[in-house]
């Protein structure tokens, strides 16, 4: 509320989202990944520096209200890299291009990935902490996802 | 396209509100809430205060939004909810009045959003069917006729926007009351507690200040639902019927 | 801080009943004295504080909204998955387990998710019984379709708007707890942060919008169903407002966030036409029981299209790929999302796009047109009918079953689908990511449950279409009730928590200080930034 600067938290927003679908969209690859959450830590520096807030604390806020859900999001957004980072095989909606069958086809790695990634929240400028779940597969049997 | 704006300014519910002019710039593209997140950027960057108006879903479901635009709930298009309605119906030079909706039922909160919380209440008086979670009879138990389901359909499809209600002169709540009370009369399960809800939820549309129904029938013709004022006749058929039935 | 998923033992099909038969219970005196926060009213929330109300806790449910009926499970629009079989057609909580594990790509835990199929019977028999006004047929019957990634019709729906009545079912019940005293509901409030007493969620600080004063609540847990974080993209089929506040201040109070990289990109959205939009709006993906997907073959016809000189008519049968039933012929148009969306990626970026913007696919009725239209002739008894007239006829089906959604998409695309394919594209849609959560429904926090899309349970990778409503209601009418006593059937001496107390005002603080100063919202109160991580 009180930085005064001189950007819209919209403009913030649009910017984050830009990044977030352009690098950790539909397709991720590592060596974009890692550049782009250093975009995101400094974009998130410029939104703490600059960004302007119209109105008061005490008052029916809506921009106010979108600060606080944005500035949530670029810690989050930087989570999600983070994430997809660890995760060196392609999955569902987790696609990298670096796992990808000749015809162009997720590959998934059972072997070393089939854990559920809980991560734990160290402060905002601590790297956060992985803690994995083994995901037990009894009842079924796991196989390459075919819908061809 | 160049647009005038005249829009309602009102700082808090007490502040006697005003007309204020803008101009602003918009593609035909637009929706026309982009057009005001447009003009609202532009005011964040002149380090005024922006609009205020409620918005959520921006596919026409949620019942958020309401503006009254150019004296019309939702704007001129039938069946369209505010978030549905683009720029392309509108030309370059046009003024357009944007107002909050007026009724005393539905307070001014700040510039365009209004305090509706007196739908909730009517829902709660009676607006459902007194079943708890548990495990009740398979959903095939009993069938209901396909245009039955689908005329309880036809009325359940009301987004509880308040259109209707700004639409009408007297601010009655009629169609919503009744949409409700159609939804759930017309299937088998809220037929048993038919009457009772439609006694329980007009009380309540009376204490909460809307008006009487006195068959303007501009409710319908604002409804971005299209519900059809069909649903205040049964509205009307269902409680003329329970105050017989009661003992006063 | 626990770690354990809590999966009962014993056989895979007899866990949830052994589990419920045996679990802890608070009596219905104790229930009384009990308060639980819910926060979020959705069909998770909504329905969770209808059901724990009508048990007898006491409840109290915040939305940010202005009424509980806007949260945005509302603009679900496709269906909701049941195990119920009613169509013969081999369907079995078996297969709907199955169905999702594979389709979550064998990334979800096999006892949360057979517990969802098992569950899913009971919530259509609850939402018939609430009023919910699903298709039917003309026998009266609960009606079926197909979504992606399954081979059977397991899917309920009410015209495009599934979501919207299931949400009004569970809001009218929740409105029902209201009226009966059982549940208190704050509308325009909020939540900023989690209050942990002895390492405990036992309350939460909000904001009145309306007035922007803080408020700290108190009670025995914390109940989230506060939805996804697809917005982190800005554009998005989420509603504007939809946000990840609630469950990332629970994440910096230390709740695991899992799998947050697991998001769904939706392959049948209205393609983006502008800078300045503000968000995308979804196709449901029932659509896909009956449109094709193609592209031009040819990279020329693709750019005429773009360029307007050529429309998606002009392009003759055998200059299209239909990209989808050529790679997955055994699914062909109904596969997965992740599979339809990224192949729809790849045809545009190898330049087939047809969107001025290069970013779009055709989805196209012509065949269903045609198909249902003959079939409309032959048992209306007409011989030879023109093709016109077999036209004429199909699109009338198509009306019946998808009506809105063409209209919908003529009213922001401004072209009119029933005469030309419509132009589609993938976008952010769902987030199987989220809070960590044992198969109790707890997070890593005692006390504090996550539920509905804000956990991260059963979908894995990637959701299957029509599973979303599934798992809100299933969390909230039928999981969620019964194992949040596990935890409550500790408490049941232990007195109501004062919002005055120490830690209360000590977290509202914090709040304050980071909503007065973002400069220093991101970090630890009162440091400087220091420099970003590596």
């Amino acid at each position: 509320m009180n930085v005064k600067g001189n950007q819209s938290v919209e403009s913030f927003h649009r910017r984050l989202g830009k990044i977030m679908w352009d690098y950790c969209g539909m397709s991720r690859n590592a060596d974009s990944m890692k550049k782009y959450r250093k975009m995101i830590q400094e974009l998130r520096e410029e939104f703490y520096k600059d960004v302007f807030i119209p109105g008061s604390m005490n008052d029916y806020n809506p921009e106010l209200e979108k600060a606080q859900r944005v500035a949530d999001f670029f810690e989050l957004g930087e989570l999600m890299v983070v994430d997809a980072l660890d995760r060196n095989e392609s999955c569902g909606g987790h696609f990298r291009e670096e796992y990808q069958s000749e015809e162009g086809e997720a590959l998934r790695n059972d072997e070393d990935y089939a854990y559920v990634s809980a991560w734990e929240y160290k402060g905002w400028d601590q790297d956060p902490v992985l803690h994995k779940e083994e995901l037990i597969f009894e009842n079924i049997e796991l196989k390459t996802r075919s819908y061809k | 396209m160049k647009l005038t704006l005249k829009i309602w300014r009102q700082k808090s519910p007490k502040d006697k509100g005003r007309f204020e002019t803008y101009k602003v710039e918009a593609s035909p593209h637009m929706s026309f809430l982009e057009m005001l997140d447009v003009l609202n950027e532009e005011l964040i960057s002149k380090k005024e205060e922006p609009v205020t108006f409620e918005h959520d879903c921006r596919e026409g479901i949620c019942g958020t939004c309401g503006l009254v635009i150019n004296g019309q709930p939702h704007g001129p298009n039938k069946g369209t909810a505010t978030c549905q309605l683009h720029m392309r119906f509108y030309k370059d030079g046009d003024i357009i009045v944007i107002e909050p909706y007026r009724a005393s039922a539905f307070p001014v909160l700040k510039d365009l959003a209004v305090d509706r919380s007196a739908f909730d209440r009517i829902i709660q008086a009676g607006g459902y069917i007194s079943v708890s979670t548990g495990a009740p009879q398979d959903g095939n138990a009993i069938p209901i006729e396909k245009d039955q389901a689908a005329k309880s359909f036809d009325a359940a499809a009301c987004i509880g926007c308040g259109a209707c209600v700004a639409a009408c002169p007297n601010a009655s709540a009629m169609l919503f009351v009744s949409a409700k009370v159609s939804h759930l009369a017309l299937l088998p399960q809220g037929k048993v507690e038919a009457q009772r809800r439609a006694q329980a939820m007009v009380r309540q549309m009376d204490e909460e200040g809307f008006g009487m129904c006195s068959n303007v029938t501009a409710c319908e013709v604002e409804c971005p639902k299209e519900i059809s004022v069909t649903n205040i006749a049964r509205l009307n058929r269902e409680y003329l019927s329970a105050s017989l039935g009661s003992e006063v | 801080m626990s770690f354990d998923n809590n999966t009962p033992p014993g056989p895979l099909a007899e866990k949830w009943s052994r589990y419920r038969g045996t679990m802890n219970l608070v009596a219905p005196n104790n229930k009384r004295r009990i308060e639980i926060i819910i926060v979020g009213t959705g069909l998770a929330g909504a329905s969770a504080a209808a059901t724990l109300g009508e048990l007898g806790y006491k409840v109290k449910c915040f939305t940010f909204h202005d009424s509980p009926r806007r949260a945005h499970s509302i603009a679900a629009q496709g269906g909701i998955n049941a195990a119920k079989n009613y169509a013969n057609d081999g369907d079995s909580v078996y297969r709907l387990f199955y169905d999702t594990i594979k389709g979550g790509d064998y990334r979800s835990r096999e006892s949360n998710v057979y517990r969802l199929a098992e569950v899913s019977r009971n919530i259509i028999d609850q939402a018939v019984a609430q009023g919910v006004p699903f298709a039917r047929d003309y026998g009266g019957l609960l009606d079926n379709r197909s979504f992606g990634g399954v081979q059977v019709s397991r899917t309920f729906y009410a015209r495009g708007q599934t979501g919207q009545q299931l949400l009004l079912g569970a809001y009218q019940a929740l409105s029902r707890q209201i009226a009966e005293g059982n549940v208190e509901m704050y509308n325009r409030h909020e939540m900023l942060d989690l209050v942990l007493v002895d390492g405990k969620a036992r309350g939460i600080i909000v904001r009145n919008l309306l007035t922007g004063e803080l408020e700290r609540h108190a009670a025995h847990c914390v109940v989230l169903g506060t939805g996804g974080y697809g917005n982190v993209f800005y554009l998005s089929t989420n509603a504007m407002n939809c946000n990840v506040t609630a469950a990332w201040r629970a994440t910096r109070r230390g709740a695991y966030m899992a799998n947050p990289c697991f998001t769904q990109i939706h392959p049948t959205c209205i393609p983006q036409s502008g800078d300045y939009q503000s968000k995308l709006t979804l196709m449901s993906e029932s659509l896909r029981n009956d449109g094709r997907v193609w592209v031009p073959k040819k990279q020329e016809d693709a750019k005429a299209i773009r360029e307007g000189k050529k429309t998606g008519n002009d392009i003759p049968e055998e200059a299209r790929d239909y990209f989808l039933e050529r790679r997955y012929p055994a699914f062909g148009n109904l596969v997965p999302r992740d599979v339809a969306s990224r192949a729809a990626k790849v045809a545009c970026d190898e330049g087939l796009g047809v969107a001025p913007t290069g970013l779009a696919v055709f989805l196209d009725f012509e065949a269903a047109f045609m198909r249902y239209g003959q079939s409309k002739a032959h048992s209306a008894g007409l011989h030879n009918p023109s093709d016109a007239k077999v036209r004429e006829l199909g699109v009338k089906v198509i009306e019946e079953k998808y009506g809105n959604l063409f209209e919908m998409y003529e009213k922001i695309n401004g072209e009119d689908p029933y005469k030309m394919p419509m132009k589609i594209y993938p976008a952010v849609h769902y987030t199987m990511g989220g809070l960590w959560v044992d198969y109790n429904l707890e997070t890593n926090i005692p006390g504090l449950f996550a539920i509905g899309e804000c956990n991260f349970s059963d979908h894995g990778a990637n959701r299957l279409g029509a599973s979303a409503l599934m798992q809100g209601l299933a969390d909230g009418y039928f999981v969620l009730p019964y194992t949040i006593g596990q935890f409550l059937s500790q408490d049941i001496r232990t007195p109501k928590f004062d919002p005055n107390a120490k830690e209360f005002l000590d977290t509202e603080k914090d709040t304050r200080e980071r909503l007065e100063n973002d400069e220093r919202q991101g970090q630890p109160v009162g440091g400087k930034l220091p420099p970003p991580p590596r």
